[in-house]
């Protein structure tokens, strides 16, 4: 006769974790943290490369620190959403809990907006004109900043180490959790952090489509809106560096992110039975299908193809590439930390 | 000091029940929330099928994860005892310690902060028995120090065969019971 096994348990939704833990909010925190982490990483690089000389053309990645400290906001705006005690949320900063990953970020957050902020004063006279004309102070500052090369080469190693631990900790902050045997890999802080820089190269070369130079000063919303519209739809211009380095490096990113995803996958399903179910829960299981279909085909495998067909000048280059890439990173937090949730040890009669 | 610890015969428990209606009346546990519960498994072939019913709650484990992965240090290891505990006044509600926790022993009070068994402590620190121990009528239940070889939970533990719930995720889990 076949052998039974079965637990009558508790089913109830309002004290079973798996059942409401974590809903939108974190997903979408962890991918503006991975994405800002990305951005953060690639524009800091850029600083030191460029040494930030006014006079040499920087691109897309004058608006990347402003948009960085616009989508943090939102991240942590969706993180304060999810607390269930709002009102207690400065408790997190009258202590630091090296044991704590949560811990951790919050006081790595507190660190990433002034190297956020220097970085978007060193950029404010190109990203912002206007303002910089309403407040003098504010190029005055930018100027003062610019002379000393010490300050920009800070500015640029401060956004590149700081990005860094940001992408990692969105990772290692699930990877923590050892009740959930999906979430438990080292390789989730170096995913999520590739993860980050793909979607943060793919958030500045579609910034750089969107940009619409030469409406910004001039003319009113409509004229810019259409001629936004129009740029968008166009093709970079031929020969745009910018354009192709960042899809080199947007390939490169997700070549990573890729072997980081099967070897993340192969750990799990070397490791225990409950590991092995955990992986399940994303290769054949009820995320199966978005986990193939939004995160490798679509987020992964189809831009992966795109821009190198780009690059190889066999097709047209466009923005769809980039929105693939930025919709596969939402998908991939979305999936993991939804299957992570359903993931657990199975307790049996000993 | 004490390392306080809770002893479950299996053989006696009948799942009735009590040890749940006592936890949410001595500590007013709201509606549709509990501390404790009753577990059942079955296990093996007919006509031999082994049948375990357990009162299970926190483990008060000795390697706790709610408590390393507190932000604020909320879950907290009180001194007597080494009882796992909340400060409500400390929880921000992020539920990170929900989710480390692999015995889901935790959920979000409606008050906002994560809320669980805490082996009652306050009527422990008055000489009494926690509320599930004391109205246990199968006496199935039993609670005391593990570091005192002469205490009931000591003495139970080295005459019957026992197990913990979850040894491989590597806890220390608190509670044993007793096969």
């Amino acid at each position: 006769m076949t052998p039974v096994e079965f637990t009558t348990y508790r089913h109830n939704p309002l004290i079973d974790p798996g059942l409401h833990l974590w809903g939108w909010q974190i997903p979408v925190y962890l991918y503006l943290g991975g994405l800002v982490a990305g951005l953060m990483i690639l524009s800091g690089y850029h600083v030191l490369r460029a040494q930030w000389d006014r006079d040499r053309a920087h691109g897309h990645y004058v608006t990347a620190p402003l948009l960085s400290l616009a989508l943090l906001s939102a991240g942590m705006l969706a993180l304060f959403l999810d607390l269930e005690h709002k009102l207690y949320v400065w408790r997190l900063y009258l202590t630091f809990r090296v044991t704590s990953p949560m811990s951790w970020g919050s006081w790595i957050l507190l660190l990433v907006y002034p190297a956020l902020v220097a970085s978007a004063l060193l950029t404010l006279p190109d990203a912002l004109p206007r303002l910089v004309r309403l407040v003098p102070g504010l190029g005055r500052l930018a100027s003062a900043m610019e002379a000393r090369p010490i300050f920009v080469q800070a500015t640029g190693f401060a956004n590149i180490a700081l990005g860094v631990m940001l992408g990692i900790y969105t990772g290692v902050l699930l990877s923590s959790l050892g009740a959930r045997p999906l979430w438990n890999s080292a390789l989730l802080g170096p995913l999520f952090l590739f993860s980050g820089l793909s979607t943060g190269a793919a958030a500045l070369h579609l910034l750089s489509h969107l940009r619409v130079p030469e409406a910004r000063d001039e003319g009113d919303f409509g004229d810019a809106l259409i001629s936004a519209l129009v740029h968008w739809l166009r093709p970079p211009e031929a020969g745009a560096e910018g354009h192709r380095k960042l899809e080199h490096a947007d390939n490169s990113f997700l070549t990573i992110e890729f072997a980081l995803l099967a070897l993340f996958l192969g750990g799990l399903l070397t490791s225990t039975a409950a590991h092995q179910a955990g992986a399940q829960l994303l290769l054949t299981g009820p995320w199966g299908a978005p986990f193939w279909v939004l995160v490798v085909g679509a987020g992964i495998v189809l831009p992966l193809t795109l821009q190198y067909l780009q690059a190889q000048r066999k097709i047209r280059a466009t923005i769809v590439p980039a929105v693939l890439v930025l919709g596969g990173g939402l998908a991939l937090r979305f999936i993991l930390v939804g299957a992570g949730q359903a993931s657990a040890w199975t307790i049996s009669l000993s | 000091m004490a390392r306080y610890i809770m002893v479950i015969d299996t053989r006696r428990c009948v799942g009735c029940m009590d040890c749940v209606v006592a936890c949410k009346t001595e500590h007013g546990i709201p509606e549709g929330y509990t501390r404790d519960w009753i577990t059942e498994t079955v296990r093996g072939e007919q006509p031999t099928t082994q049948l375990e019913i357990r009162s299970e709650r926190c483990n008060h484990c000795d390697n706790p994860p709610c408590v390393y992965c507190c932000p604020t240090g909320a879950s907290h290891i009180h001194e007597r005892g080494g009882v796992v505990l909340v400060t409500p006044e400390k929880c921000i509600g992020c539920k990170a310690c929900l989710a480390a926790c692999p015995y889901n022993a935790r959920y979000i009070h409606p008050d906002g902060y994560a809320d669980k068994c805490t082996f009652c402590i306050d009527r422990v620190e008055k000489g009494l028995k926690p509320a599930c121990v004391s109205v246990c009528p199968t006496h199935c239940m039993h609670f005391g120090d593990a570091d005192d070889p002469l205490s009931d939970v000591s003495r139970l533990l080295a005459s019957r065969p026992n197990h913990t719930l979850l040894p491989e995720a590597g806890t220390k889990p608190r509670i044993f019971y007793l096969t």
